[in-house]
């Protein structure tokens, strides 16, 4: 077995996202690029990936929402940007991961709109969120009724 | 400011909604970037070696599969550190093997037995449910210990 020297260590890295009608990936780079000091960035189709000290991606990637709120979108990643492990250009095909994305991407206007719609909300409106429906089990007296008509 | 457990664990709104409203979200990747930023032998593509089941020992009986204790070493640590947890149930894209949809169910089942405080959803459909779905989140995590709002 070979000995592992992790690459970019101390750094975090994070995906920003967007689905806006008024702004792009690219839009998102530049605006990014002028503020990275140093933190690498990388343009994808869906948004960027900042990697860099928890800190600085941190005020940069405030620095972007603040561009969008409800329609730039963030999460970590655990790999850097082109770590050969995960990137497509060395795998082939889809990044792993990449369906959660493409699923989560295709639900995230209702998610922009529910954040358009907060602010107007009520305070003491009690929200009726999408739950999972309960199914009732099967009752232990009823299951020992099924056992004795078998029995008898 | 909580720690939150979302599940799914890699989930993009779950992540950005908890941080949006001030709480910390306890994601998949914040383990993986641990691990893979740690030195030793060389395992790819996740650097999961022999001793990661062993680990898993301590949420996953043994004779529970490898794959479901390999797997809960990552997602373990997440669980002891969470404070609430937000759960969106029937994720179509969290379909995998039978070692991972083992593992979502002991996950689930663990965060439940923890008696955290925790808000059941299932992903919006419609503009109406996206609404409600936002709210139901935003009130869940004001409801929190540290909340910033």
């Amino acid at each position: 077995m070979k000995m592992y020297t992790p690459r970019y260590t101390g750094t975090v890295t994070k995906y920003v996202f967007v689905e806006s009608p008024e702004m792009t990936p690219s839009d998102l780079a530049i605006r990014a690029y002028e503020i990275s000091q140093g933190v690498m960035i990388k343009e994808t189709c869906f948004g960027l990936q900042v990697t860099g000290k928890e800190e600085d991606v941190n005020r940069i990637i405030d620095s972007l929402r603040a561009l969008d709120p409800v329609h730039i979108f963030v999460k970590d990643r655990g790999f850097p940007p082109g770590d050969t492990r995960r990137c497509r250009a060395n795998l082939g095909g889809a990044r792993p991961g990449y369906f959660g994305h493409e699923f989560e991407m295709g639900l995230i206007r209702f998610i922009s709109g529910g954040l358009t719609a907060l602010p107007s909300r009520r305070p003491d409106e009690v929200p009726e969120p999408p739950a999972p429906k309960r199914r009732e089990g099967l009752a232990a007296d009823r299951l020992k009724e099924i056992i004795e008509s078998q029995e008898s | 400011m909580a720690n939150v457990f979302i599940f799914p664990t890699t989930s993009l709104i779950l992540s950005d909604l908890v941080a949006r409203f001030g709480h910390t979200p306890l994601s998949a990747a914040m383990q993986i970037r641990e691990i893979i930023q740690t030195p030793g032998l060389e395992s790819p593509p996740l650097q999961i070696t022999p001793e990661d089941p062993k680990k898993g020992l301590h949420w996953a009986a043994v004779e529970v599969p490898s794959g479901v204790r390999g797997r809960m070493s990552l997602y373990g640590p997440l669980l002891e550190r969470a404070e609430a947890a937000i759960i969106v149930n029937n994720p179509e894209y969290s379909f995998g093997c039978m070692g991972c949809a083992r593992t979502n169910e002991l996950l689930v089942f663990l965060v439940r037995k923890k008696k955290i405080p925790v808000l059941d959803l299932e992903y919006p459909t419609s503009d109406e449910e996206g609404r409600e779905f936002v709210a139901a989140i935003r009130r869940f995590l004001d409801s929190l210990p540290g909340a910033s709002a």
